[in-house]
């Protein structure tokens, strides 16, 4: 029966997407700003032929069936591009929610002598085009985090620079928290230069980072273990009072590292390790 | 090399090569009376804990045979690995290079006070 059903709301597939761009255009909350008319319409007719064949007296219940992916795949696209062009995700959901009046009218032109099959239909057309609306959401939302994620990726590689500061010296300022993603960014990148420049000591500064707890000393101790094993030091500078205090307070032991307060006092210690002398010379004037 | 054995490890060691290579190293070192031992495993990409505590057991081997222990080229990875297992291979020196390497082992041969009497034989 409801296969019945089905194939009259497939045969009544014209009316329903007139009847749908109408109450697009009659919506309030929708503006129609962004695409041409005749864009919309090819999008909304595309969707509505999609849905009404891929929809079936099975897959009305059950929305993880495999032959909705058409459907699922195109909604998607669909909230992919919109966003792109800038609708909100109201207005996009808006945009499914009225296809929901539109099936439900034809629906109701349909079934009109039998009240509680109607209703029963009624409920599931309307579950099932919510379904739709809630599936275009999450891809908006998915999109958006990808995104996110993508930026701070961008960020944890842009904040560890490596920089060459005398011939065999290297330092890297770390600038905001190291958490664990961060420490294998900040580890790889520093391992790496100190292969491709042949260094020997390798400076940690820390004064960018707000605050130091055992998480972050841990990795910190970590980088100093792996610089070590690659056959270079690794100097820790930068303490700030604050950072002194808390890691005294937590009880870290940092005494196995050689700290410096400054990335001066690292700059001189790595000199006196590599026997560099720097003097001031008189110039002469002429 | 006079008092130092040179070992490069030229392929991915498995477990068995590895404990291979243990022995005959330690054989080495009592045979030739070695002072120092430089293992060279830049050429080394894949490193498990097996392989680390191998490298560990060598230096700790060593030292008590009175002879030093240097790794020299450990890759990043390998490095990254190691940290990552727990195995921070403590009383291991370490080097960026072979050339690095022999030199730190010659400058700890020279602060040896008893090394005058001890290697001179040959």
């Amino acid at each position: 029966m409801e296969q019945n059903i089905i194939d009259g709301l497939k045969s009544k597939k014209d009316q329903i997407l007139k009847q749908w761009l109408e109450d697009q255009s009659s919506a309030s909350e929708y503006s129609n700003n962004f695409n041409t008319h005749e864009e919309l319409e090819s999008q909304s007719s595309e969707l509505v032929d999609i849905l009404l064949n891929s929809i079936n007296e099975n897959n009305l219940k059950d929305y993880s069936s495999s032959d909705l992916e058409p459907l699922t795949d195109y909604v998607s696209s669909l909230t992919i591009s919109r966003a792109r062009q800038g609708f909100s995700p109201r207005e996009t959901a808006t945009y499914i929610f009225t296809l929901k009046d539109a099936l439900l009218k034809a629906l109701n032109d349909l079934i009109s002598n039998d009240p509680s099959q109607l209703y029963q239909l009624t409920i599931l057309i309307s579950k099932f085009v919510d379904n739709i609306g809630i599936l275009s959401f999450e891809t908006f939302i998915t999109g958006r985090e990808d995104v996110i994620s993508q930026q701070s990726d961008e960020m944890a590689e842009l904040s560890t620079p490596v920089i060459r500061v005398w011939n065999g010296i290297l330092a890297m300022p770390i600038i905001g928290t190291l958490d664990s993603a961060r420490t294998q960014v900040v580890m790889e990148n520093l391992l790496q230069g100190i292969v491709d420049t042949g260094s020997s000591i390798a400076i940690l500064d820390i004064s960018g980072v707000p605050a130091v707890d055992s998480l972050v000393a841990q990795h910190l101790i970590k980088t100093v273990n792996a610089t070590r094993l690659m056959g270079a030091e690794c100097i820790i500078s930068g303490i700030r009072p604050e950072i002194a205090q808390t890691v005294v307070h937590l009880g870290i032991d940092l005494s196995q590292m050689i700290t410096k307060a400054t990335l001066e006092s690292a700059l001189k210690y790595a000199f006196n390790t590599l026997q560099l002398e720097v003097k001031r010379v008189e110039k002469k004037s002429n | 090399m006079g008092e130092f054995l040179l070992v490069t490890i030229q392929v991915d060691l498995y477990d068995r090569l590895a404990l291979t290579l243990e022995e005959d190293l330690i054989q080495m070192v009592y045979k030739n009376a070695s002072k120092g031992v430089l293992i060279d495993i830049s050429a080394l990409s894949i490193v498990d804990s097996f392989m680390g505590r191998i490298i560990g057991n060598i230096a700790g081997m060593s030292s008590i045979m009175d002879a030093e222990t240097v790794v020299v080229g450990m890759q990043p990875a390998v490095a990254i690995t190691l940290i990552e297992l727990g195995l921070p291979l403590a009383g291991v020196h370490t080097a960026l290079n072979v050339e690095r390497g022999m030199a730190l082992l010659e400058s700890r041969m020279s602060a040896r006070p008893d090394d005058t009497s001890d290697g001179d034989d040959d």
